[in-house]
């Protein structure tokens, strides 16, 4: 097992050897809360995973199962109780500099404009403005947000709005992609057309990224693999490898295989939503 | 702003959410004049009914001007005297100007610094509360054992009223931040300081201009009280010394003068954060209009 080599070795390996390194390893994962009073809450048990150098794997569970903690700790925000996290071969535990995360909500700041949200990853880091500005402004197009780089954000539909922050993601550099439902709060027209063009991106530029959704059609089309957590305290209840060509369109979205693969997530999802529900139950 | 959406699609880009789009309200450009004599006139009516009912009732039932003088005899007076009463005007306005800028450099380091301490704030924020609970008709007499006639007693008494809605504003503002916004800094690499300059301080300043607002209404008052009990100079002594006199419309001459002052003051606060936050007003007249 590789995980139990020492971490110095993982990382004096040679360079064909770390080639099949994965980008992101999750190695048994623990996180725990202190509740006061000595109690503890277990929040995520035992998640071992991997992504590979420009997969693109969504994670879906049933709601409050600890994804977003899970997310924390990979973008080193939180620690782990036990457990690493390990990123291309080295422990990266609360290290942040690995990943660019996007929140739910577009979190575009109402005093900046949208070529001046999209460079505040860089800004932060410490780019000089002009240079993070240009930086950003060379992907508008691409965002199918050319000729608003001036514009405020609530002069933007939220689909728009949506694709600036996630340029504002993507432009950091980073090598790790947090996506933690970047289209929930859209509507699903806007939905589908944001999954359709995402797609296409993708394409392009094979980033690795990992998406947090509630929503299994999305996490098919897009994903490489799919992987399906349990009930709090979470623990990888399926990992489902996603064997549909690309680039993919919508006609792919009734194909047999596809609607298999949506069948089965949609099978085991249920079944930890209803875990949850009942355990919510009985705390009542 | 339909005019930048038609270029955008217009140039050959990717056509950009055609559903969406079609969604968004047009917004329609009130002109702003029709705006602004809406806000006013109704205000201005009524001051003009109470002044002519005024005028009507002093004037029959012949009331003397020294108990109420009518409004046409406080403008003639006030006028006959204006190079006396602006003189004054003008040491209060400076004792309001540098009373309030003191008061607003203070305001921002303790808030920005109770913003960056968490005992700052448990220790200090109690004590600001105290400080509001002190009668500074009291306290204003004391200024002037201790300080003198001078403008360092009146600067004091105007700090004092005015800082303390602008420290409640700004740590009320600095802490809008959501914590997602904070983690999402965070992930960038960002620590508490780069927090409060991408974030917590530009999100602050429409709290903070509301609150300035409300500070700079008190900060005239404060300066006319200050003056009232102990000056040389402004509007307050010179009221002081008109009602000892029986000048009931010199006194009110002065008041309406301070009461074009404040509200002056009060407007100039909405031109500065024109220019200071600009994205504000275009957001809060964007949303007006959907």
């Amino acid at each position: 097992m590789r995980s139990d080599m020492p971490n110095d070795m993982l990382n004096d390996m040679p360079d064909d050897v770390a080639a099949g390194t994965p980008r992101i390893r999750l190695d048994h994962l623990f996180r725990e809360f202190e509740l006061g009073g000595g109690e503890r809450r277990q929040v995520i048990d035992d998640i071992s995973f991997s992504v590979r150098p420009g997969e693109f794997v969504s994670v879906i569970g049933p709601s409050g199962c600890g994804k977003s903690t899970m997310f924390n700790i990979i973008a080193g925000l939180e620690t782990p109780t036990s457990g690493d996290v390990l990123i291309d071969g080295a422990v990266a535990n609360g290290e942040r500099e690995h990943t660019a995360y996007m929140p739910q909500k577009d979190l575009l700041f109402p005093w900046r404009t949208i070529v001046q949200n999209a460079a505040l990853g860089l800004e932060v880091q410490g780019t000089p403005r002009k240079e993070a500005r240009r930086a950003a402004a060379g992907l508008f197009a691409q965002f199918g947000l050319k000729g608003f780089e001036h514009s405020f954000p609530f002069e933007l539909s939220g689909g728009m709005r949506q694709r600036a922050a996630l340029l504002r993601t993507v432009v950091q550099g980073r090598e790790i992609l947090l996506l933690d439902e970047p289209f929930g709060a859209l509507d699903s027209l806007t939905r589908i057309e944001m999954q359709t063009w995402l797609q296409e991106v993708w394409a392009e530029h094979s980033w690795t990224a990992v998406l947090i959704t509630h929503d299994i059609r999305e996490a098919v089309y897009l994903s490489d693999r799919v992987i399906v957590l349990s009930a709090r305290p979470a623990s990888v209840r399926l990992d489902v490898e996603v064997d549909l060509p690309r680039p993919r369109d919508l006609s792919m979205t009734t194909s047999p295989e596809f609607v298999r693969i949506e069948e089965q997530l949609i099978e085991v999802l249920h079944e930890e939503s209803r875990k949850a529900f009942e355990a919510q139950k009985a705390l009542r | 702003m339909t005019d930048v959406q038609q270029t955008a699609t217009g140039a050959g880009a990717r056509p950009v959410d055609p559903i969406a789009q079609a969604v968004q309200p047009r917004r329609r450009r009130r002109p702003r004049t029709r705006n602004l004599w809406a806000n006013v006139v109704p205000s201005v009516v009524i001051l003009a009914i109470v002044i002519a009912v005024w005028e009507v009732l002093v004037r029959s039932l012949e009331v003397r001007p020294q108990v109420l003088p009518p409004p046409s005899r406080v403008l003639e007076q006030g006028w006959a005297q204006r190079s006396t009463i602006l003189e004054h005007a003008g040491a209060t306005l400076q004792v309001t100007i540098t009373g309030f800028a003191v008061s607003l450099v203070v305001a921002w380091i303790i808030a920005v610094s109770i913003d960056f301490s968490p005992v700052l704030r448990r220790g200090v924020m109690p004590l600001l509360v105290a400080s509001q609970t002190i009668p500074i008709i009291a306290i204003a007499p004391l200024m002037i054992i201790w300080f003198g006639f001078g403008l360092l007693p009146k600067m004091l008494v105007v700090a004092l009223v005015t800082f303390f809605p602008i420290v409640v504003g700004l740590v009320e503002g600095f802490n809008k931040t959501d914590r997602e916004v904070t983690n999402l800094l965070r992930s960038m690499g960002g620590g508490r300081v780069k927090e409060f300059l991408f974030v917590r301080l530009p999100s602050a300043l429409p709290t903070f201009f509301t609150a300035l607002r409300i500070a700079i209404t008190y900060a005239v008052t404060g300066a006319i009280f200050a003056e009232y009990v102990g000056a040389q100079q402004g509007l307050g002594i010179y009221m002081s010394v008109q009602k000892n006199a029986f000048r009931t419309d010199l006194v009110l001459a002065a008041v309406l003068v301070t009461a074009v002052l404040s509200i002056c003051l009060y407007l100039l606060t909405f031109a500065i954060e024109r220019l200071v936050i600009p994205w504000s007003f275009k957001e809060r007249k964007a949303r007006s209009a959907k």
